[in-house]
Protein backbone atom coordinates (compact mmCIF):
# COMPACT_ATOMS: atom_id res chain seq x y z
CA UNK A 1 0.00 0.00 0.00
CA UNK A 2 1.62 2.90 -1.30
CA UNK A 3 0.94 6.64 0.63
CA UNK A 4 -1.30 8.20 -1.79
CA UNK A 5 -3.59 5.01 -1.13
CA UNK A 6 -3.71 5.37 2.65
CA UNK A 7 -4.33 9.12 2.08
CA UNK A 8 -7.73 8.14 0.40
CA UNK A 9 -8.70 5.49 3.32
CA UNK A 10 -10.64 6.27 5.92
CA UNK A 11 -11.76 4.51 9.19
CA UNK A 12 -15.32 2.81 7.83
CA UNK A 13 -16.72 1.91 11.53
CA UNK A 14 -20.02 2.75 12.08
CA UNK A 15 -19.96 5.74 14.30
CA UNK A 16 -17.04 7.38 13.47
CA UNK A 17 -16.94 10.95 12.43
CA UNK A 18 -13.14 11.23 12.97
CA UNK A 19 -11.27 8.24 11.08
CA UNK A 20 -8.90 10.17 9.22
CA UNK A 21 -5.81 9.63 8.51
CA UNK A 22 -5.37 5.87 9.75
CA UNK A 23 -2.30 5.71 12.04
CA UNK A 24 0.52 3.26 10.61
CA UNK A 25 2.26 0.80 12.58
CA UNK A 26 5.09 -0.39 10.62
CA UNK A 27 6.23 -3.58 10.34
CA UNK A 28 8.01 -3.78 7.06
CA UNK A 29 8.77 -1.37 4.16
CA UNK A 30 9.40 -1.90 0.68
CA UNK A 31 10.65 0.96 -1.76
CA UNK A 32 9.28 0.43 -5.26
CA UNK A 33 10.32 2.49 -8.25
CA UNK A 34 7.68 4.29 -10.08
CA UNK A 35 8.30 6.97 -13.58
CA UNK A 36 8.29 10.42 -12.18
CA UNK A 37 5.60 12.44 -13.28
CA UNK A 38 5.80 16.25 -12.43
CA UNK A 39 2.59 16.91 -14.11
CA UNK A 40 0.80 14.04 -12.13
CA UNK A 41 2.53 15.41 -8.96
CA UNK A 42 1.61 18.86 -9.38
CA UNK A 43 -2.26 17.71 -9.85
CA UNK A 44 -1.96 15.78 -6.78
CA UNK A 45 -0.66 18.19 -4.41
CA UNK A 46 -3.53 20.27 -4.30
CA UNK A 47 -5.76 17.07 -3.68
CA UNK A 48 -4.47 15.20 -1.40
CA UNK A 49 -4.09 16.08 2.85
CA UNK A 50 -0.33 16.98 2.94
CA UNK A 51 -0.34 16.64 6.29
CA UNK A 52 -1.34 13.07 6.95
CA UNK A 53 1.39 12.55 4.00
CA UNK A 54 4.53 13.73 6.21
CA UNK A 55 3.09 11.95 8.78
CA UNK A 56 2.66 8.99 7.44
CA UNK A 57 5.87 8.65 5.58
CA UNK A 58 7.58 9.56 8.74
CA UNK A 59 6.90 6.74 10.59
CA UNK A 60 7.61 4.85 7.61
CA UNK A 61 11.27 6.05 7.95
CA UNK A 62 11.56 9.01 5.43
CA UNK A 63 11.82 12.55 7.06
CA UNK A 64 12.71 14.26 3.96
CA UNK A 65 9.39 15.86 2.98
CA UNK A 66 9.06 19.59 4.71
CA UNK A 67 6.08 20.17 7.09
CA UNK A 68 4.03 22.90 5.42
CA UNK A 69 4.11 22.56 1.26
CA UNK A 70 3.34 25.78 -0.46
CA UNK A 71 2.12 26.22 -4.26
CA UNK A 72 5.97 27.91 -4.85
CA UNK A 73 7.53 24.81 -4.05
CA UNK A 74 6.02 22.97 -7.32
CA UNK A 75 8.71 24.98 -9.12
CA UNK A 76 11.25 23.21 -7.45
CA UNK A 77 12.52 19.66 -8.47
CA UNK A 78 13.98 18.81 -5.49
CA UNK A 79 10.94 19.37 -3.91
CA UNK A 80 9.12 17.01 -6.42
CA UNK A 81 11.00 14.48 -6.26
CA UNK A 82 10.96 14.38 -2.20
CA UNK A 83 7.17 13.96 -2.87
CA UNK A 84 7.18 11.80 -5.65
CA UNK A 85 9.31 9.03 -3.48
CA UNK A 86 7.02 9.60 -0.03
CA UNK A 87 3.92 9.42 -2.36
CA UNK A 88 4.38 6.79 -4.81
CA UNK A 89 7.28 4.62 -3.72
CA UNK A 90 7.18 3.91 -0.37
CA UNK A 91 4.69 0.96 0.84
CA UNK A 92 3.63 -0.44 3.85
CA UNK A 93 4.17 -4.09 2.86
CA UNK A 94 3.03 -5.63 6.67
CA UNK A 95 1.85 -3.40 9.15
CA UNK A 96 -1.29 -2.22 10.45
CA UNK A 97 -3.53 0.58 9.99
CA UNK A 98 -5.15 1.96 13.22
CA UNK A 99 -8.48 3.92 13.78
CA UNK A 100 -7.54 7.07 15.10
CA UNK A 101 -11.11 7.57 16.67
CA UNK A 102 -11.22 3.99 18.49
CA UNK A 103 -7.79 2.06 18.00
CA UNK A 104 -9.68 -0.75 16.19
CA UNK A 105 -6.78 -2.11 14.24
CA UNK A 106 -6.82 -3.04 10.38
CA UNK A 107 -4.11 -5.21 9.20
CA UNK A 108 -2.11 -5.16 6.05
CA UNK A 109 -0.79 -8.17 4.43
CA UNK A 110 1.13 -8.51 1.36
CA UNK A 111 0.79 -4.65 0.93
CA UNK A 112 -3.00 -4.84 1.02
CA UNK A 113 -5.10 -3.67 3.86
CA UNK A 114 -8.09 -5.22 5.34
CA UNK A 115 -10.79 -3.35 5.65
CA UNK A 116 -13.34 -5.11 6.48
CA UNK A 117 -15.76 -5.01 9.68
CA UNK A 118 -17.44 -7.32 12.32
CA UNK A 119 -20.91 -7.14 12.27
CA UNK A 120 -21.45 -4.88 14.85
CA UNK A 121 -19.15 -2.26 13.47
CA UNK A 122 -21.25 -1.84 10.70
CA UNK B 1 -1.32 -0.09 -26.68
CA UNK B 2 -3.09 -1.11 -29.91
CA UNK B 3 -6.80 -2.59 -28.95
CA UNK B 4 -5.61 -6.02 -30.15
CA UNK B 5 -2.69 -6.02 -27.92
CA UNK B 6 -4.70 -5.07 -24.70
CA UNK B 7 -6.82 -8.01 -25.58
CA UNK B 8 -4.21 -10.22 -25.92
CA UNK B 9 -2.95 -9.14 -22.41
CA UNK B 10 -5.99 -9.29 -20.92
CA UNK B 11 -6.68 -12.93 -22.06
CA UNK B 12 -3.99 -14.20 -20.17
CA UNK B 13 -4.31 -13.09 -17.27
CA UNK B 14 -5.93 -16.06 -14.24
CA UNK B 15 -8.83 -16.37 -13.20
CA UNK B 16 -11.40 -17.54 -10.70
CA UNK B 17 -10.08 -21.15 -9.17
CA UNK B 18 -13.58 -21.58 -6.67
CA UNK B 19 -15.90 -18.58 -7.85
CA UNK B 20 -18.09 -17.84 -5.15
CA UNK B 21 -21.79 -17.56 -6.32
CA UNK B 22 -23.36 -15.81 -3.96
CA UNK B 23 -20.98 -12.73 -5.18
CA UNK B 24 -21.49 -13.47 -8.47
CA UNK B 25 -17.98 -13.56 -9.61
CA UNK B 26 -17.46 -14.15 -13.12
CA UNK B 27 -14.36 -13.04 -14.84
CA UNK B 28 -14.88 -9.99 -16.93
CA UNK B 29 -13.99 -11.07 -20.60
CA UNK B 30 -11.00 -9.79 -22.46
CA UNK B 31 -13.08 -8.94 -25.38
CA UNK B 32 -15.46 -6.23 -23.40
CA UNK B 33 -12.49 -5.62 -20.82
CA UNK B 34 -10.08 -4.07 -23.15
CA UNK B 35 -13.69 -2.02 -25.13
CA UNK B 36 -14.08 -0.68 -22.22
CA UNK B 37 -11.11 0.77 -21.02
CA UNK B 38 -9.94 2.19 -24.55
CA UNK B 39 -13.17 3.65 -24.97
CA UNK B 40 -12.71 5.69 -21.28
CA UNK B 41 -9.22 6.83 -22.51
CA UNK B 42 -9.78 7.63 -26.55
CA UNK B 43 -13.12 9.14 -26.49
CA UNK B 44 -12.71 10.75 -22.96
CA UNK B 45 -8.87 10.73 -22.09
CA UNK B 46 -10.51 9.46 -18.21
CA UNK B 47 -7.77 6.39 -18.18
CA UNK B 48 -3.62 8.21 -18.84
CA UNK B 49 -2.14 9.26 -16.09
CA UNK B 50 -5.62 9.42 -13.92
CA UNK B 51 -6.23 7.76 -11.20
CA UNK B 52 -8.17 4.73 -11.57
CA UNK B 53 -10.43 2.60 -9.01
CA UNK B 54 -11.90 -0.94 -9.77
CA UNK B 55 -14.66 -1.84 -7.65
CA UNK B 56 -15.39 -5.20 -7.15
CA UNK B 57 -11.82 -5.97 -8.78
CA UNK B 58 -12.24 -9.57 -8.99
CA UNK B 59 -9.48 -10.90 -10.64
CA UNK B 60 -8.16 -7.85 -11.16
CA UNK B 61 -9.00 -7.66 -15.58
CA UNK B 62 -10.57 -3.88 -15.83
CA UNK B 63 -7.68 -2.30 -13.37
CA UNK B 64 -5.02 -4.14 -14.60
CA UNK B 65 -6.76 -2.52 -18.16
CA UNK B 66 -5.99 0.86 -16.79
CA UNK B 67 -2.53 0.10 -15.76
CA UNK B 68 -2.05 -1.12 -19.45
CA UNK B 69 -3.17 1.99 -20.63
CA UNK B 70 -1.13 4.56 -18.41
CA UNK B 71 -3.39 5.24 -15.56
CA UNK B 72 -0.75 6.53 -13.05
CA UNK B 73 -2.47 4.72 -9.87
CA UNK B 74 -5.04 2.06 -9.85
CA UNK B 75 -6.71 0.76 -6.86
CA UNK B 76 -8.07 -2.53 -6.87
CA UNK B 77 -11.51 -2.85 -4.03
CA UNK B 78 -12.88 -6.44 -3.85
CA UNK B 79 -14.34 -8.56 -0.79
CA UNK B 80 -12.70 -11.68 -1.31
CA UNK B 81 -9.16 -12.54 0.02
CA UNK B 82 -8.64 -15.11 -2.58
CA UNK B 83 -9.35 -12.56 -5.61
CA UNK B 84 -7.35 -10.26 -4.36
CA UNK B 85 -4.50 -13.01 -4.37
CA UNK B 86 -4.93 -13.87 -7.95
CA UNK B 87 -5.60 -9.99 -8.82
CA UNK B 88 -2.02 -9.31 -7.19
CA UNK B 89 -0.03 -11.87 -9.07
CA UNK B 90 -2.37 -10.69 -12.34
CA UNK B 91 -0.35 -7.40 -11.69
CA UNK B 92 2.89 -9.15 -11.09
CA UNK B 93 3.03 -11.39 -13.87
CA UNK B 94 2.62 -8.44 -16.12
CA UNK B 95 4.91 -5.98 -13.75
CA UNK B 96 2.32 -3.81 -13.35
CA UNK B 97 1.93 -1.47 -10.37
CA UNK B 98 -1.64 -2.18 -8.94
CA UNK B 99 -2.64 -1.56 -5.55
CA UNK B 100 -5.47 -3.55 -3.57
CA UNK B 101 -7.60 -2.85 -0.47
CA UNK B 102 -9.96 -5.47 0.88
CA UNK B 103 -13.11 -4.05 2.35
CA UNK B 104 -17.17 -3.92 1.53
CA UNK B 105 -18.31 -1.45 -1.15
CA UNK B 106 -21.31 -1.18 1.01
CA UNK B 107 -19.20 0.56 3.76
CA UNK B 108 -16.35 2.15 1.79
CA UNK B 109 -15.55 5.52 3.22
CA UNK B 110 -13.42 7.57 0.40
CA UNK B 111 -11.51 10.80 1.72
CA UNK B 112 -11.16 13.65 -1.06
CA UNK B 113 -11.28 13.52 -4.53
CA UNK B 114 -8.40 11.92 -5.53
CA UNK B 115 -9.97 9.43 -7.77
CA UNK B 116 -10.43 10.36 -11.33
CA UNK B 117 -12.35 7.47 -12.81
CA UNK B 118 -14.06 4.14 -11.28
CA UNK B 119 -14.36 0.99 -13.56
CA UNK B 120 -16.49 -1.65 -12.70
CA UNK B 121 -17.88 -4.97 -13.60
CA UNK B 122 -20.52 -4.72 -10.65
CA UNK B 123 -22.80 -8.00 -9.67
CA UNK B 124 -26.26 -7.95 -11.70
CA UNK B 125 -28.12 -8.37 -8.15
CA UNK B 126 -29.24 -11.96 -9.34
CA UNK B 127 -27.87 -13.16 -5.70
CA UNK B 128 -28.41 -10.13 -3.80
CA UNK B 129 -30.83 -7.87 -4.93
CA UNK B 130 -30.05 -4.17 -5.87
CA UNK B 131 -26.60 -5.24 -5.56
CA UNK B 132 -25.49 -3.22 -8.74
CA UNK B 133 -27.42 -0.03 -7.79
CA UNK B 134 -25.65 -0.11 -4.64
CA UNK B 135 -22.23 -0.26 -6.13
CA UNK B 136 -23.02 2.11 -8.91
CA UNK B 137 -24.33 4.92 -5.80
CA UNK B 138 -20.92 4.24 -4.30
CA UNK B 139 -18.61 4.65 -7.11
CA UNK B 140 -20.42 7.82 -8.30
CA UNK B 141 -19.53 9.20 -4.84
CA UNK B 142 -16.21 8.51 -5.14
CA UNK B 143 -15.46 9.33 -8.55
CA UNK B 144 -14.80 12.89 -9.67
CA UNK B 145 -14.96 12.91 -13.16
CA UNK B 146 -16.47 9.66 -14.68
CA UNK B 147 -17.73 5.64 -13.44
CA UNK B 148 -17.58 3.05 -16.22
CA UNK B 149 -20.03 0.39 -15.55
CA UNK B 150 -21.67 -2.51 -17.39
CA UNK B 151 -25.21 -3.51 -16.42
CA UNK B 152 -27.71 -5.66 -18.16
CA UNK B 153 -29.34 -4.31 -21.21
CA UNK B 154 -32.74 -5.44 -19.82
CA UNK B 155 -32.26 -3.41 -16.32
CA UNK B 156 -31.13 -0.20 -19.06
CA UNK B 157 -34.07 1.88 -18.21
CA UNK B 158 -34.24 1.06 -14.04
CA UNK B 159 -30.34 1.71 -13.80
CA UNK B 160 -30.93 5.30 -15.71
CA UNK B 161 -33.73 6.06 -13.58
CA UNK B 162 -31.43 5.34 -10.47
CA UNK B 163 -28.56 6.99 -11.49
CA UNK B 164 -29.99 10.19 -12.24
CA UNK B 165 -32.81 9.90 -9.07
CA UNK B 166 -30.62 8.39 -6.56
CA UNK B 167 -27.30 8.52 -7.29
CA UNK B 168 -26.23 11.95 -8.32
CA UNK B 169 -25.11 11.08 -11.86
CA UNK B 170 -25.36 14.43 -13.44
CA UNK B 171 -25.29 11.93 -16.71
CA UNK B 172 -25.99 8.76 -17.63
CA UNK B 173 -25.09 7.44 -20.91
CA UNK B 174 -24.88 3.91 -22.85
CA UNK B 175 -21.79 4.05 -24.71
CA UNK B 176 -22.51 0.69 -26.47
CA UNK B 177 -24.38 -2.88 -26.30
CA UNK B 178 -21.70 -5.44 -25.70
CA UNK B 179 -21.92 -9.69 -25.88
CA UNK B 180 -21.05 -10.75 -22.60
CA UNK B 181 -20.48 -14.57 -22.71
CA UNK B 182 -20.77 -15.93 -19.24
CA UNK B 183 -18.98 -19.42 -19.11
CA UNK B 184 -20.68 -22.36 -17.76
CA UNK B 185 -18.89 -21.64 -14.11
CA UNK B 186 -21.37 -22.57 -11.67
CA UNK B 187 -23.45 -26.29 -11.00
CA UNK B 188 -27.35 -24.60 -11.59
CA UNK B 189 -25.86 -23.62 -15.30
CA UNK B 190 -27.74 -25.36 -17.83
CA UNK B 191 -25.98 -23.88 -20.69
CA UNK B 192 -22.49 -24.37 -22.20
CA UNK B 193 -22.17 -20.79 -22.38
CA UNK B 194 -24.76 -17.73 -22.59
CA UNK B 195 -24.68 -14.87 -24.19
CA UNK B 196 -26.11 -11.60 -21.81
CA UNK B 197 -26.24 -8.32 -23.95
CA UNK B 198 -24.84 -5.83 -21.30
CA UNK B 199 -24.12 -1.73 -21.80
CA UNK B 200 -21.74 -0.03 -21.59
CA UNK B 201 -22.23 2.98 -19.48
CA UNK B 202 -20.62 5.90 -18.33
CA UNK B 203 -22.20 7.75 -15.52
CA UNK B 204 -20.91 11.78 -14.43
CA UNK B 205 -21.01 12.75 -10.82
CA UNK B 206 -22.33 16.14 -9.83
CA UNK B 207 -19.76 18.04 -8.81
CA UNK B 208 -19.46 19.46 -5.12
CA UNK B 209 -21.87 17.06 -3.23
Amino acid sequence: MRLLTHNMLSSNIKGVTNGFPLRIEVEKVVEKSVDFNPDFLKNMLAKIEYKALVEASRIMGYAELPDHAEPSMLESDDFLRKFHHALMELHLEEGTLVCPQTGRKFPVNKGVPNMLLHEDEV
Amino acid sequence: MKLKQLEGLLGSLEQFYNPKIELEQYPTGSHIASRMLYTAENSFGDVTNKVVADFGCGCGTLGIAAALLGAQHVVGLDIDAESLEIASENADELELDMEFVQCDIRNLRWEGQIIDTVVMNPPFGTRRKGADMDFLCVALKVASEAVYSLHKTTTREHVRRTALRDCHASSAEVLCELRYDVPHLYKFHKKKEVDIAVDLWRFVPKKNQ
